[in-house]
């Protein structure tokens, strides 16, 4: 005799009386409206219908993740949720002007990819996210130490971690070789040596110093911590950049320039040195894993000097290098934010939660083929590390130990405007293009700062 | 209805002319009250008055007040009075835009005016497919900036420089040219390509102002035995004054305010050697949230243009009461 009241039956596609939708949305409610719930009753939440959301991200320098989102992430989200959700990705140089644009206005996508520590920029726009990044940050090891500085504003979080671009020195195997060195440099000295025997033979080490969002700052910020050099001190008020540890940094990086470097490099932008690189114009460069990513997948395209498939002479060395006080990499850290302005707020924290849990974070994980990293510990243990090529293994812990501006104080949106006019990178740009002495340049940075920091 | 013609005596005249028989209510009101001028006037000039106050007017009014408070993305702000500019005015990244943007403006017209009339000159000689070279002509003009400029950065490139490496494969350099990793060179490229943009502008308005020129008077001048550049000072140039002046008024106001060539070319750097007050303005507003400083910046470009409309004003009104 079955005894069970017809409440208690699971309710059909068909069929959904009000008792039971009440039980659904308890279950969800119960879950703190978190996936989980969304999962455990097997079906998507109850938005109005017609609930429409919008994310605005950048175009990943890995396709591929790109094409996972939009072919199958997003739509998979879409039926998830009971919500359609429709992605664009734009130019990273595009994202400030459209958010700006969007919270002057009132109107625009739901959500954003914030990088760095945008959420102090816009923490009036942003809605307060605590609940979803605590719930990830509990399930998945916890959050990297960059993310509590760079999208934590007032004790809220108002950006919700996402990923993590890190960076290592991408170098030519063979070339480094044949100036005698079997690996990659381990210190800056070692480094500098290796530059300078390189350029002789025509294949300079190459970096960036122009005004471009990613491979400037994040060679020059770590530089001046290596060496011991902060904005300012711990209080964030008082400049503290003219040291002798900053000055060590900008002696060695004009030498560095000088005799290793390729001097084109002060105008070059993020893409420069990869299409130098691929070239065979530049024996080595900071970069993502994209120089190498992309040699592999170009392989019968990008060949070397003996027509061997480039790809299988690169390796990536570690940056910071050694020799200094320490290594403190700048990572490309970002999250999402939802804007105050959307009128659905609900479901755009859900599609949050969406993107988080586990099983679909994963597959857009694997399509960056460690290019991108996680945002929390847990996925340093994924089986992914082990079967990716050699080169990219050493991104799964890259994450560690990095570092936002604004160092050694908070990374508020004072140090943003630090970043934003250049100065750190133009410090070290003026000196290495002999446009200033490095005691000259430092002092420039520090009137500079002081009119930032100290006003 | 027959009336005595307006002026006559009454019915001393004798003429009599047809009008048109009034309404015995009068006018409709709505044509009662087109006839009223002013009230046409008025419908006539509304809406090109709310096209101005909205896309002219407001956001002028709208950057003036930006520039006087401490607004920030998402944060409305406060008045501050003139502190946005004494900040600008002691910025050392300011004082190089600043200065750049006059060098910029001051050589690029120069040399788009020098060009454009030299073009222009040849250009109204009668040849073989001169509709075409004259079509041609204006093809920098037409292409969008940004692409075009983004052809000029693959040429200017630090690695792959197509100019380089035609000087080295010729010999005529060992070393590659810093094009736009030096920051004199790089504004100087920016100056170039400024020029080849703006030039057929020139070209072509100052064509059709010596298009104007009656042949006459320059056959009477070669009677009286004037050789070319006599010619040309004493009888071109003079008549051709007033679309000169109105051409580089113009082509002031569009350098003086470039963003998007700047921007695509080097985006500041290197160094900060190549900003303009447009592109450091941006910077400040949009990169860095500042809406307050970047409308500041921004606003000390107004004082400059507002100086050179009314030159171009006054100018054109002496040109109409002469």
């Amino acid at each position: 005799m079955n005894t069970a009241k017809p409440e208690d039956n699971a309710p059909s596609q068909q069929q959904v009386n009000r008792r039971s939708f009440i039980k659904t949305a308890g279950v969800a409610a119960a879950a703190a409206g978190g996936i989980e719930g969304i999962l455990a009753a097997r079906r998507a939440p109850a938005f109005a219908q017609g609930t429409k959301l919008h994310i605005v991200r950048w175009n990943d320098f890995i396709p591929e993740a790109d094409v996972w989102l939009k072919k199958e992430g997003m739509p998979a989200a879409s039926k998830a949720l009971g919500a359609e959700v429709t992605i664009e990705t734009i130019g990273f140089n595009d994202l400030q002007p459209r958010i700006t644009a969007a919270v002057q206005s009132g109107a625009g996508a739901d959500i954003f990819m914030l990088y760095y520590n945008w959420p102090h920029l816009y923490a009036n726009a942003l809605v307060d996210v605590s609940d979803v990044a605590g719930e990830v940050a509990k399930a998945q090891g916890g959050f990297y130490g960059v993310f509590e500085p760079s999208m934590k504003v007032g004790g809220k979080w108002l950006g919700m971690p996402h990923s993590i671009v890190g960076n290592t020195i991408a170098y030519r195997k063979s070339w480094f070789k044949e100036v005698g060195f079997g690996a990659f440099p381990k210190t800056w000295d070692e480094l500098r040596k290796a530059a300078a025997e390189l350029k002789k033979k025509g294949r300079p080490y190459g970096q960036t110093l122009g005004h471009t969002f990613g491979d400037a700052p994040t060679w020059a910020y770590p530089l001046m911590w290596s060496f011991g050099g902060a904005e300012t001190d711990k209080s964030g008020k008082k400049v503290a950049v003219n040291s002798k540890g900053t000055l060590d940094s900008v002696k060695y990086m004009t030498a560095l320039w000088k005799e290793g470097c390729d001097e084109g490099g002060l105008a070059w932008d993020d893409s420069n040195n990869n299409r130098a690189f691929h070239a065979g114009e530049i024996s080595a460069s900071l970069n993502g894993a994209s120089i190498y990513i992309v040699a592999k997948r170009q392989k019968d395209k990008l060949k070397d000097e003996k027509g061997e498939p480039l790809y299988l002479d690169i390796d990536h060395g570690s940056f910071p290098l050694a020799g200094g006080v320490g290594q403190f990499p700048l990572y490309f850290s970002n999250g999402h934010g939802i804007m105050k302005y959307s009128k659905n707020q609900k479901p755009a924290k859900d599609l949050l939660r969406w993107i988080h849990t586990k099983e679909n974070f994963e597959k857009w994980f694997q399509a960056c083929e460690g290019y991108s990293v996680a945002p929390t510990t847990d996925w340093e243990k994924h089986a992914m590390w082990g079967k990716i090529d050699k080169p990219l293994q050493m991104f799964r812990t890259a994450a560690r130990n990095t570092r936002i501006f604004g160092y050694a104080g908070p990374a508020t949106a004072k140090s943003t405007e630090v970043y934003s006019k250049y100065i750190i990178v133009d410090m070290y740009a003026n000196a290495a293009s002999g446009k200033m002495k490095p005691e000259g340049a430092v002092k420039w940075a520090e009137t500079e700062l002081k009119k930032i920091y100290e006003a | 209805m027959k009336r005595p013609i307006a002026g006559g005596a009454g019915g001393a005249a004798g003429v009599e002319v047809a009008l048109p028989h009034p309404r015995a209510a009068g006018p409709r009101p709505l044509a009662r009250l087109l006839e009223s001028e002013r009230l046409l006037a008025t419908l006539l000039l509304t809406p090109a008055v709310l096209l101005l106050g909205v896309f002219i007017a407001y956001p002028f009014v709208m950057g003036v007040w930006l520039s006087l408070s401490s607004t920030s993305v998402g944060n409305p702000g406060q008045f501050v009075g003139l502190k946005n500019f004494a900040k600008a005015w002691d910025d050392s990244i300011f004082q190089i835009a600043f200065g750049n943007t006059f060098f910029y403006t001051f050589w690029a017209t120069i040399f788009k005016l020098a060009l454009g009339m030299w073009v222009a000159l040849l250009l109204n000689r009668v040849f073989r497919g001169m509709r075409l070279v004259r079509a041609a002509m204006l093809l920098p003009f037409i292409i969008p900036t940004v692409l075009s400029t983004f052809a000029w950065r693959w040429m200017f490139d630090p690695s792959f420089s197509v100019l380089n490496w035609t000087l080295y494969k010729t010999g005529l350099i060992a070393t590659k040219l810093p094009f736009l990793s030096d920051g004199t060179w790089a504004l100087w490229c920016a100056i170039v390509i400024n020029t080849w943009r703006g030039m057929p502008f020139f070209a072509i308005t100052l064509l059709a102002g010596l298009q104007t020129i009656n042949p006459d008077l320059h056959e009477a001048a070669s009677l009286d035995g004037a050789n070319g550049w006599k010619r040309f000072w004493h009888v071109t140039w003079p008549l051709l004054k007033p679309v000169t002046i109105v051409v580089v008024v113009f082509s002031i106001i569009q350098t003086f305010a470039d963003f998007q060539l700047i921007y695509v070319l080097t985006g500041g750097g290197p160094a900060n050697s190549t900003h303009l007050l447009a592109t450091y303005a941006y910077q400040l507003g949009v990169a860095t949230g500042l809406l307050g400083e970047g409308a500041a910046v921004s606003l000390f470009m107004f004082p400059v243009l507002f100086a050179v409309v009314c030159v171009q004003l006054w100018y054109v009104r002496r040109m109409e009461g002469a």
